[in-house]
């Protein structure tokens, strides 16, 4: 999507890059029409002209792009057809910020590398106001974005070096004049004014809200520490509140008076994600790396972020080019009491900086609290560590790293206390090496009483009692990747990736080799709930995902082509409540469910339901009845209404005994936005099957219920969600519509079943279908 | 580039001109003076009895002269076609005047002084309105506001620079603020606006020039709006005055610099003429050099300095750094006894003569150099004859003096007689003779060269004491002129950097000259900054003429081919490291040198050594009061 715009009768645009505009009803969620204009549209502009004219940015020959106006024809067609445009700047940048309408729709400025183009609608003048090419004293005049004042003839321009330009008397070729101010020491990268034209919004990398004063420049405001760099200012049309959107995927909401109103944090990007995937035992929430410097704690369930933990705890300087200290590894035992990073800074001319921090969760403050920090744990940088699940055992935690220095190290926690108070703090215990060849890999048994690391090509296996090397297994001829015990019935079985293309199994009681297979293991993830061991495959640039147990080589489930960017991390969730292993699901996403994070740092996951289910869920939103507002008058005529339809639905029971949400559905959802004919006729019809009322059918939907088992094994359609947030998007029925018998038969299906409860619960007899 | 010589005790604060060609000044000694344009002195003085005089204003007909006195007084003087004449007061206030402004209708004056602007009504004399002006939020409430510059604009608006940084838009008819611009956080000094009254620009303490425009708040409506647009730092220091022409800004300050800013926008295109100028040094010869003795005499404002040059024994290859073994050594300082600034000095070939000239009087002295020790001997009563010059010149055999007077009158002094007659002056045919400003003698003694200001160059025979012939006059003034020794060509250079050689046996310009002006000159070299201001040659090889400007140094050498657009003019680096057969293809007659600069002087010695002298521009920021400190990344 290219952007939503213009807010006009609580009517909302929206442009694609598939070539559609899009007019929505945002507070009853109805898509109203589709424009058809058959370019990609890469911005979207609204002015007031004459309400049928809009202005989008659309690629021309040879990687340019020009603006355009789209006339949108007046049709009461649900999908129109919008070729009429022509074009108005033939060559502008694709930005959507280097356009910017002029008041009353005037002209419009354009700006693209060192020219700002001005074009009056009126008089068809254009006019070009090119800048120097200086980049001395590291004044850089490339633009970057452009604003246009409300009210006055005034164009404000953003620029690669950090000034605003404020443009005057552009209606002439030559007395053209500017002003600059300087306050950003890096790249504007959007500038708005207020409503009124009164301020002047700026921000950039430096993640400060700066309000100019129109006409009193040298006066101006700050909202400072908003975070990571500020990628789009809007303000509301009232003028009450202005918006940031961060690069780190965040929308913060000012008042007016430069005052935080709230701020709409979705997981934190931006940063590289070093750490990997983890989750709280405690919070159950996902942990990876957040802002510069911090963990980000992230709940899976609700889609929120739930806080930032400071972990290198140093000013963060928002600033392009700086080397800061980063969390590079993390890790909690297993009952979340304690938390392991380690921190890393390493440039060019200075030696690596390392430091590794043991946090321990305080109840009382509900917040994890340092308790050692240990500077230059190892020599060189920590390729793993991983804490030893001791359940129940007297042994005090254990923690073991390893690294590139040649040695794994292993740390307790021991008792320092002295004559001023007690304490406990963790200390080192043990240094292993082997042959002296880099530590690439540690990982404890499921009950801890084996410890394996890696050694290059080499891995070793010690007694975690003792420190004794127990025994290595060198089979595979390259690097190991990744290591990991199986768990419950497999942990007999250590599994192994290398670096050229090999996954391998052994089997610790013989300590031989179990099989071996060729696969190009990206990333290698054990479900600690059951016996399942999810590996992303990389060939060809395709990500393949197998699921398998490491007692059998052959895999449970396989999932061609994943995703279409590299896969970094993994994690198998456990779920709250196991899940059925019923209509749909698989069943190695019973117990866990599994995320992944992509390249592209979007976190995504299976899931059990499919897009139907959340299809129907959806257009269930749309009901009408559930937006009518609870008014006293609703409330006085809804009782009445109720009355009539209980009453009606009495009279009808044998021939509609449900009471029909289909029907409602389709009566009272607006006719515009209704799906299309042959989507609602099944739904109808459907909804108007008698039910079966004997016992019989009882057996009956029990075999259903077997035979949609063996058809969800057999269909192995799986739903890949991208970044969660899309699960909420609204799916357009149209887009459906082939693939809609399918859905319907589960519909069906469902609506037999919710049939039988209902009637069931009617006559009062308490039968558990599940 | 002509001086007015200053004087120690008449300091300037406010300068005007008059119609096109008469020049007022005012000044901290309460007189207010006119300059004679022809002789390049004061014409008169004429106090004005109130006190030390700050600021002067002509009305726009230019028949009243206002001027702002300590006492707080505004006097009126009328513009007579000769003389200023004194007409009244305007009522007397409180505190100093700083600045006034006429109103286009001259009917009204504004008044700037300390914490308050005034309005006078011209006519009845009476003060109309008082604004008080506030210290802006400066934190020394004490201090008081002054208002350094104020301008009066035709619709009635008050626009005032005060030393509280801003600018501040008055209506004069209630006498209430229209708007403030706050610029600097220190004293915003001088202020102008431009013809069409839609621009002004500002100077500050800090050395800024900020610009003010009026523009429309919308295309259509009427309402227009000042807003602050450019801000300009050329200067390190104080810029005391700024004046606005239709298209460029100049502006001038505590930092000795004159800076001609074109506004980018009024040209109409992008060229050398749309270029920044700056005028750091003076474009005049200061230095006087005696080839065969190795001194040199440098011409400060009040005194003169000789030096001996120190000398080196050892030799070396091009690039070494040579040992000195005798260190440049100071022989003499002469100071002027009066007030009255140095106009010009000449020291003789044979280093035994020294003549200076202030725009009052004439003095020579003599120089007995015995072992270590040096003697002077003072001509007062030469110098009383004589009345002062413009310029001094020795013969090259030092037997003679050449002084230049007003009306381009020059006279022969032989030397050691000193012997003034009449019969020995020298004077061109023209009928409206002017200054003259350049000479050059040659070596032979039998001509004598003389630029004026009128662009005029005469040629005298000094053996027949007669006027040659006179120079076809080109329309630039020349502004340096020398005689070749081996072939008696004149050699002059114009303010335009066009070079010429004429020929005095045959009062014709050279083969050499002509075929310079058919090809032009390098595009390069015409778009140099500053002017040559010395010229001399070599005196084993007669083709080679050398020729400094304040960056460069170049010798010209007329047996090499002229250079042509597609060549390098500065091509002395590449030609270095050509293998030297190659080198014989790309050369071209100008050798140009760039790695002495700022320089003053460059003179090839008798034993073969050029001297070259140079001032850098720290040392004279070193002079100057420290500059205002300012964080440069702070909010």
């Amino acid at each position: 999507m290219s952007g939503p715009n213009r807010v006009e009768n609580e009517k909302l645009y929206s442009a694609s890059l598939d070539g559609t505009i899009k007019l929505w009803d945002f507070t009853d969620e109805i898509l109203i029409k589709t424009f058809l204009v058959n370019a990609k549209l890469l911005a979207f502009y609204t002015p007031v002209v004459d309400g049928n004219t809009v202005f989008a940015i659309i690629p021309r020959d040879k990687g340019l792009f020009q603006l355009v106006s789209i006339n949108l024809p007046k049709s009461t067609a649900h999908e129109v057809d919008a070729k009429d445009f022509s074009v108005i700047l033939d060559d502008v940048c694709q930005s959507p910020k280097s356009i910017s309408f002029g008041r009353e729709t005037e002209y419009v400025a354009s700006v693209k590398a060192l020219e700002l183009q001005v074009f009056f609608f009126k008089k068809k003048k254009h006019l070009r106001f090119p800048l120097s090419f200086k980049q001395s004293k590291g004044a850089n005049n490339t633009f970057t974005c452009v604003a246009c004042h409300p009210k006055e003839d005034c164009i404000a321009t953003g620029h690669k070096d950090g000034k605003i330009r404020l443009w005057w008397k552009f209606n002439h070729k030559k007395e053209y004049t500017y002003s600059s101010q300087h306050w950003h020491c890096e790249a504007v990268n959007d500038l708005i004014f207020s409503t009124e034209g009164t301020n002047l919004l700026s921000g950039g990398i430096e993640g400060v809200l700066v309000q100019w004063r129109f006409g009193y420049e040298s006066k101006k405001e700050f909202l400072p520490r908003l975070g990571e760099a500020i990628e789009h200012i809007a303000t509301s049309p009232d003028g009450v509140l202005h918006s940031t959107s961060h690069s780190d995927n965040k929308i913060m909401i000012i008042q007016s008076n430069l005052e935080l109103s709230a701020i709409i944090q979705g997981l934190v990007k931006g940063q590289e994600i070093m750490t990997g995937l983890m989750i709280d035992p405690r919070s159950k929430a996902l942990v990876l790396n957040g802002k510069p410097g911090h963990l980000q704690f992230f709940s899976l369930q609700t889609d929120k972020q739930l806080y930032n933990l400071d972990i290198v705890q140093q000013e963060n300087i928002n600033q392009s080019g700086l080397n800061l200290t980063k969390v590079v590894k993390a890790a909690f035992d297993c009952q979340g009491t304690w938390l392991v990073t380690v921190e890393e800074r390493m440039d060019d001319e200075t030696a690596l900086e390392l430091q590794m921090k043991f946090w321990t969760y305080d109840k009382k403050n509900q917040s994890f609290v340092l308790n050692t920090t240990i500077c230059t744990p190892h020599e060189n940088h920590i390729s793993a560590l991983c804490f030893q699940n001791l359940n129940g055992s007297r042994s005090p935690p254990t923690l073991v790293t390893a690294s590139l220095d040649c040695c794994f190290k292993v740390w307790i926690l021991g008792d320092d206390s002295d004559i001023y108070r007690e304490s406990v703090s963790w200390m080192c215990d043990f240094v292993g090496t082997y042959h002296s060849l880099q530590a690439t890999n540690c990982n404890f048994s499921e009950d801890g009483s084996l410890l394996a690391v890696s050694f290059e090509q080499i891995i070793t296996l010690w007694d975690a009692n003792t420190w004794d090397l127990k025994c290595t297994f060198c089979q595979p001829p390259g690097k190991i990747r990744h290591l990991a015990f199986g768990r419950l019935s497999c942990s007999k079985y250590l599994l192994a990736t290398t670096d050229n293309g090999f996954l391998c199994c052994w089997n610790l009681l013989c300590c031989s080799l179990e099989w071996s297979t060729q696969l190009n293991v990206m990333v290698l993830e054990v479900d600690p709930l059951s016996e399942n061991v999810a590996a992303f495959s990389e060939l060809y640039r395709t990500v393949d995902l197998f699921i398998f147990k490491p007692d059998e080589p052959r895999p449970l489930y396989m999932q061609k082509n994943v995703c279409n960017v590299q896969v970094k991390w993994a994690l198998f969730v456990p779920r709250e409540l196991a899940e059925d292993c019923g209509s749909g699901s698989q069943p190695w996403l019973a117990r866990s469910q599994l995320y992944f994070l992509s390249d592209s740092q979007d976190l995504m996951t299976f899931s059990t339901k499919s897009v139907e289910e959340r299809q129907t869920l959806s257009s269930k939103q749309l009901v009408a009845e559930e937006n009518v507002a609870m008014t006293p008058f609703h409330i006085l005529l809804g009782k009445h209404r109720q009355h009539q339809t209980k009453s009606w639905q009495e009279v009808e029971q044998t021939a509609l005994p449900e009471g029909s949400a289909a029907i409602n559905e389709m009566l009272h959802t607006p006719a515009h936005v209704l799906p299309n004919a042959s989507f609602l006729c099944l739904m109808f019809i459907n909804s108007l099957l008698i039910p079966k009322t004997d016992e019989r059918s009882e057996e009956e939907e029990e075999e259903e219920i077997e035979s949609e088992k063996e058809e969800s094994e057999s269909d192995t359609e799986m739903n890949v969600i991208k970044d969660k947030q899309e699960e909420q998007n609204v799916h357009l029925p149209e887009e459906l519509v082939p693939k809609l018998t399918k859905s319907e038969e589960k519909e069906l299906k469902k609506l037999h079943r919710t049939n039988y409860r209902w009637l069931f619960s009617e006559c009062s007899e308490e039968i558990d279908i599940d | 580039m002509l001086v007015i010589p200053g004087d120690k005790k008449r300091l300037v604060e406010a300068i005007t001109w008059v119609g096109q060609d008469r020049l007022l000044s005012v000044g901290l000694n309460g007189e207010i003076m006119e300059f004679d344009l022809q002789r390049l002195c004061p014409k008169y003085a004429l106090n004005a009895f109130g006190g030390p005089l700050w600021c002067m204003s002509c009305n726009y007909e230019e028949t009243y002269l206002a001027i702002g006195c300590e006492d707080g007084s505004v006097k009126l003087f009328e513009i007579g076609p000769e003389k200023l004449q004194f007409e009244r007061n305007l009522d007397h206030q409180k505190g100093r005047i700083l600045s006034l402004a006429w109103h286009k209708l001259g009917t009204m004056i504004v008044t700037g002084s300390l914490d308050n602007i005034r309005v006078f009504n011209v006519k009845s004399g009476h003060c109309t309105i008082r604004i008080s002006v506030d210290q802006g939020d400066v934190i020394f409430h004490n201090r008081v506001c002054v208002i350094w510059s104020i301008s009066f604009l035709s619709d009635y608006t008050i626009v005032s620079a005060d030393s509280s940084g801003k600018i501040q838009f008055w209506d004069c008819k209630t006498g209430t603020l229209l708007r403030t611009h706050p610029v600097t956080k220190c004293d915003v000094l001088s202020l102008a606006v431009n013809e069409a009254e839609d621009s002004i620009v500002v100077g500050t303490a800090e050395g800024t020039i900020a610009q003010f425009q009026r523009v429309a708040v919308k295309s259509e409506v009427v309402g227009t709006e000042w807003v602050r647009t450019k801000t300009f730092k050329h200067h390190t220091h104080d810029v005391r005055a700024v004046v606005h022409t239709t298209s460029a800004l100049v502006s001038g300050g505590v930092d000795s610099q004159l800076v001609i800013r074109p506004l980018m926008d009024l040209v109409e295109t992008k060229s050398y003429e749309s270029a920044l100028r700056k005028v750091l040094f003076p474009h005049r010869n200061l230095v006087c050099c005696s080839r065969t003795e190795n001194l040199l005499l440098f011409q400060f404002p009040e005194q003169l300095e000789l030096w001996r040059l120190g000398s080196s024994q050892a030799v070396g290859v091009p690039g070494d750094v040579l040992p000195i073994s005798k260190k440049p050594e100071k022989l003499l300082e002469l100071k002027s006894q009066s007030c009255h600034h140095i106009r010009s000095c000449a020291l003789s070939p044979c280093g035994t003569w020294i003549a200076f000239s202030t725009i009052h009087r004439l003095r020579l002295y003599r120089i007995h150099y015995k072992n270590d020790s040096i003697k002077v001997n003072v001509f007062r009563k030469f110098a009383k004859t004589l009345p002062s010059a413009h310029q001094l010149l020795f013969s090259a055999d030092s037997t003679k003096l050449f002084i230049a007077f007003d009306h381009s009158r020059i006279q022969v002094v032989p030397l050691p007689m000193l012997a003034f007659k009449s019969r020995l002056c020298l004077a061109p045919k023209s009928d409206n003779p002017t200054t003259i400003c350049l000479l050059a003698v040659s070596e032979d003694g039998n001509w004598l060269a003389a630029a004026s200001c009128n662009y005029e160059i005469n040629i005298y025979n000094l053996t027949e004491l007669k006027h040659h012939c006179t120079v076809p006059v080109y329309n630039h003034l020349p502004t340096a002129i020398a005689i070749n020794p081996h072939t008696n060509n004149l050699i002059t250079v114009h303010a335009d950097q066009q070079i010429f050689e004429f020929s005095i046996n045959e009062k014709k310009y050279t083969d050499w000259s002509r075929k310079l002006q058919q090809q032009g000159l390098h595009s390069l070299w015409l778009e140099r900054d500053t002017p040559v201001i010395h010229i001399t040659f070599n005196p084993r090889v007669a083709t080679q003429i050398i020729i400094h400007d304040t960056y460069m140094f170049c010798i010209i050498d007329q047996s090499l081919p002229l250079p042509n657009e597609r060549l390098h003019l500065y091509n002395q680096g590449t030609l270095k490291l050509m293998p030297v057969h190659a080198r014989k293809k790309q050369e071209h007659a100008f050798k140009i040198c760039k790695k002495y600069k700022p320089l003053l002087h460059v003179e090839l010695l008798l034993d073969g050594s050029l001297v070259v002298v140079e001032r850098p521009i720290m040392d004279i920021n070193a002079q100057l009061p420290a500059m205002i400190r300012q964080k440069k990344f702070a909010t």
